[in-house]
């Protein structure tokens, strides 16, 4: 009965308690599509980095992270990557040539990264064949074709079937160069990246250096999912003790730490929403106990004590954080699942997001478990929000409270 | 043994500068069924003196046994249980909560005392008849009038079964005809089934239907005259 009591002295003043709860209704509704649209972001990101980028898992020669050396090659790559892809979550794998070099144009020349790939097999593990705006990825016609980032192409001024040097060390450590042809460029999220790295086929850049075709510096793997990840590690780790194997969060650390602190950013967000809105539900149940003060008098007096009194100011407090709460969580769900199919696009900001690698086209989302964990943030609130009016009303000497 | 025992009562209350002597020494022994009346001008104590009989109060002085029990000096813990099981109180303003149904209003007693459910029914519904209110119960306050608000009050402090009712002023809101038809519900009550009044008022109708009226100024008993 004291839970009937409080729901119904929460419509006692009906503009009042509409008032806080869309107050309520709308600060948790902007806490909850934020969180998911700054996740939808950080997801983006995250799978950017682990499709385009780097892949989920890499193996490399001891060491070779750390200088990109050219001779840190591994042998035999092809049964590597044959192994790999037999191995348990493994959706594809791939080997690549991976050398730092000098790429210069008529006009200038700049530094980047040669990656030597696969076309076939490169596209079972990264998505670069489906930023390509210009032009055609990689295949087995033609001669020395490369495919370059749009911000590379603008830096060395060159467009289409434009002719670029590539400089590179080859296996007796003499300084060799090639004239590749510009077939494609391809455009990501990451301005960084387009301009720093540069595809050619594997076979194409194992002949200018000399290397036998069956070398390469790194073995991608791509699998089914990001929880795979820390499983399918270990079993390519047991599988090659000699080479090198690390994941993306390793490769990548601030992939991580993007995740993780985007995560705790969200939650103080949500916090200093709810600590704002803790202050307008103390100002409501104060004035609620004011109004009260004969009310709560009587019921002293018939014999309610003091825990019935404080549940039953609690129970009031958190009906309201709750209806509204909840109203904002199941907005937000419905608002965040509609854009996560529709998207938010940002073009307005485009060049601003492709700068710091993001995309301007956001697809927000939010997990199940966030949704838990802001209810309990809510009705904690709540409980918090109640201790001092339901304080209040504990002071009150009953026989002064009636006269009142 | 007298269900209402007062010995030597004093409250004295700190003033602005002097110290105000509300209740200067009081004395009364009030019977079971006994039909009572404090009477007395405005600031006389009346109030006060029902306040710490009905335990709402303590005193500067003086104790106060409700059937033998000492509830002066009791803690707020042990005052309201014992206001909840032994006193039935009924306020000038009616006080009744205006979410709730009448029935609700007086079975809400009930469920603080931790009665089970068919109990609490079987009892509201009796109570609201025996207040002519039988056809009202699932009516709100606001749906009814001063007077039946006063019988709801009427019916909800009988609820639990008090060894008395305390009444401030229970027709000070009432027009004449609701507090005939009240004062007629109460004798009632207290000729057939033997409950125990205490009134204070400033109203004739009141004070000519008490069989025992206690005159109470500046704190001291001026008169008890039992009729």
């Amino acid at each position: 009965m004291i839970s009937s009591f409080a729901w119904r002295n929460l419509w006692r003043n009906k503009l009042r308690s509409f008032v806080i709860i869309t107050a309520v209704t709308l600060g948790i509704f902007a806490g909850i599509f934020l969180m998911a649209f700054m996740n939808g972001m950080v997801n983006d990101r995250v799978q950017t980095i682990i499709g385009t980028e780097i892949s989920h898992i890499q193996i490399h020669r001891p060491g070779f992270m750390d200088s990109d050396l050219f001779t840190l090659r591994i042998a035999n790559a092809d049964s590597v990557v044959n192994v790999v892809n037999k191995i348990p979550g493994v959706s594809a794998a791939t080997k690549r040539i991976v050398i730092n070099s000098m790429a210069a144009s008529a006009e200038t020349g700049t530094g980047v990264k040669i990656t030597g790939i696969d076309p076939e097999n490169e596209k079972k593990v990264t998505s670069l064949y489906t930023k390509i705006i210009e032009g055609r990825y990689l295949d087995a016609t033609g001669k020395n074709p490369i495919v370059i980032g749009e911000t590379l192409a603008k830096k060395l001024k060159v467009g289409l079937k434009n002719k670029i040097i590539i400089t590179v060390q080859d296996v007796n450590n003499n300084i060799t160069g090639g004239a590749f042809r510009v077939v494609g460029i391809y455009r990501t999220d990451n301005n960084m990246f387009d301009e720093a790295n540069v595809y050619v086929r594997n076979s194409d850049i194992s002949a200018l250096s000399g290397l036998d075709g069956k070398e390469a510096h790194e073995v991608a793997i791509l699998l089914n999912n990001n929880d795979a990840t820390e499983a399918a590690g270990k079993a390519v780790a047991a599988c090659f003790p000699q080479l090198e194997v690390k994941d993306w969060l390793k490769i990548s650390p601030e992939a991580g730490y993007l995740v993780s602190a985007m995560d705790q950013y969200m939650y103080i967000f949500m916090v200093v929403i709810l600590l704002a809105l803790c202050f307008g539900i103390i100002n409501t149940m104060l004035m609620v106990i004011m109004e009260r003060v004969r009310e709560l008098g009587m019921l002293m007096a018939i014999g309610m004590n003091k825990l019935k009194v404080f549940m039953m100011i609690m129970l009031e407090t958190v009906f309201l954080s709750l209806t509204g709460g909840v109203l904002g969580i199941v907005g937000g769900y419905f608002v965040t699942r509609y854009f996560e199919h529709a998207g938010i696009n940002l073009y307005f900001w485009k060049e601003a997001f492709a700068s710091m690698g993001y995309s301007a086209m956001v697809y927000p989302v939010i997990e199940p478990g966030t949704m838990i964990i802001v209810t309990i943030m809510v009705i904690v609130t709540g409980i918090f929000s109640s201790l001092y009016p339901a304080y209040k009303a504990l002071k009150l000497n009953p026989s002064q409270a009636i006269r009142s | 043994m007298s269900i209402i025992e007062i010995k030597g009562l004093h409250k004295v209350y700190d003033g602005k500068s002097l110290p105000v002597y509300a209740v200067n020494g009081i004395d009364i022994k009030i019977e079971a069924g006994e039909f009572t009346a404090v009477v007395g001008p405005s600031g006389s104590g009346k109030t006060t003196l029902l306040n710490i009989v009905g335990g709402l109060d303590e005193p500067t002085e003086g104790e106060v046994f409700i059937d033998g029990v000492k509830i002066t000096g009791l803690s707020g813990k042990e005052k309201t249980d014992f206001r909840m099981k032994n006193i039935g109180f009924v306020f000038q303003a009616y006080n009744l909560i205006p979410v709730f149904t009448a029935k609700e209003n007086v079975e809400f007693i009930l469920h603080l005392q931790g009665k089970p459910k068919a109990e609490r029914e079987r009892r509201t519904k009796e109570l609201l008849e025996a207040v002519g209110l039988g056809d009202r119960m699932d009516s709100r306050p606001n749906k009814l009038s001063g007077g039946q608000q006063q019988r709801v009050a009427v019916a909800r402090a009988l609820a639990s079964k008090p060894k008395f009712i305390l009444a401030d002023e229970p027709t000070a809101n009432l027009d004449s005809k609701s507090t005939d038809n009240l004062l007629e519900i109460m004798e009632k009550l207290n000729r057939e089934e033997n409950i125990t009044f205490l009134f204070s008022t400033h109203d004739q109708r009141v004070v000519s239907k008490a069989r025992r009226v206690i005159t109470i100024q500046d704190g001291v008993v001026v008169s008890d005259i039992r009729k």
